[in-house]
């Protein structure tokens, strides 16, 4: 018998009143059939989605946390990114 | 009191109310957490069928019995499921195989009664039926994975197949009460069922390179309330609660 694990997926789930798919958790499969059964068992038994997208982990690239710095501070001091310097003229809603 | 209809009810939830329980006995012990949930998902669908179909029976019955009082208060004699469902689990093959003739079979069946002249049957077996096409794919995929797996799940799940597939003609037992109620209406030809079982087994089973036994003995003795040894197992632990503290709720 062998012991060789299953690959482990990322498992996505568009909620009733969402337009996207969210990321909620992992699971392993042996292919991506078992893996889409596996997730409305694991992740929709309390009708949290309508949509479900699997993907292997191991086709997910990730930044690295140790390059976090580089990455991501810079953006800290850039407030005027924002966009909450503008006057929005009266009379406009739904803003 | 119509009893050809009470009869045919507790036929119908007697053999959700069995096989949910045996599955149930896989909490906690599944291959992987995912099957381990998948397969109490499947229990808990089959026990919520049988709440709604034995509810009704009692209503028909007419005696004031609720579906709990059916569920855990009659005696084994009185249980109409098929001896397919009450055979024990197995190693995860057995159960998957048994998991899919049966389904097999409800899947049509449920079919059948979305069209049946009694509405109260037509709504139950409307929400069933959505149930069951996931246990039927949920069951044909692994039968097909095992079968056309290595050569030991292949061996394990066509010893299970040889090994229940004497129980499988059970489930289409027909008698007074069928014909009875075929002639109003309420259910559909027992035949047809059968000739769409054995198609979809068929086809399932050749893509999992699996072959059907040609021994041709085959049980009946559920549906008149003569079951196999392990029926009074599965009631002792079924029903010890409700023996042992009568009327306890939680």
């Amino acid at each position: 018998m062998s012991n060789k694990e299953w690959p482990l997926w990322e498992v996505f789930i568009r909620s009733k009143q969402g337009l996207n798919h969210k990321h909620v958790g992992s699971l392993r499969a042996a292919d991506a059939e078992m893996a889409v059964s596996n997730a409305r068992d694991v992740y929709t038994r309390r009708s949290e989605g309508v949509s479900i997208w699997v993907v292997e982990s191991s086709h997910v690239h990730a930044s690295h946390p140790t390059d976090a710095d580089a990455l991501f501070e810079p953006a800290h001091s850039k407030v005027y990114r924002h966009p909450t310097f503008y006057d929005v003229p009266e009379g406009i809603e739904h803003m | 009191m119509d009893n050809a209809l009470f009869e045919y009810l507790v036929r119908l939830g007697d053999d959700s109310l069995i096989l949910g329980h045996r599955l149930s006995e896989w909490c906690g012990h599944g291959p992987i957490l995912e099957e381990d949930i998948a397969m109490t998902n499947i229990a808990l669908d089959l026990v919520g069928q049988t709440t709604s179909i034995l509810k009704y029976a009692g209503e028909v019955e007419g005696k004031g019995r609720t579906e709990d009082d059916l569920a855990f208060l009659r005696y084994e004699r009185e249980y109409r499921n098929t001896l397919l469902v009450e055979q024990p689990n197995g190693d995860f093959g057995v159960t998957m195989m048994r998991q899919f003739l049966f389904d097999a079979f409800r899947k049509p069946l449920f079919e059948q009664l979305v069209n049946s002249s009694d509405a109260q049957i037509a709504a139950i077996a409307a929400k069933s039926l959505k149930e069951t096409k996931y246990h039927f794919k949920h069951s044909a995929e692994w039968v097909i994975r095992l079968g056309d797996g290595t050569e030991e799940s292949h061996e394990r799940v066509q010893n299970a197949l040889n090994d229940l597939w004497r129980y499988t003609d059970e489930m289409f037992f027909t008698d007074e009460v069928d014909r009875d109620l075929e002639s109003r209406g309420i259910t559909f030809s027992m035949e047809d069922l059968k000739n769409t079982w054995q198609e979809t087994v068929k086809s399932v089973l050749d893509q999992a390179t699996l072959e059907i036994p040609t021994n041709g003995w085959q049980h009946d003795g559920g549906r008149k309330g003569l079951h196999s040894e392990h029926l009074g197992y599965i009631l002792a632990e079924l029903q010890y609660m409700q023996r042992a503290y009568p009327g306890m709720e939680w």
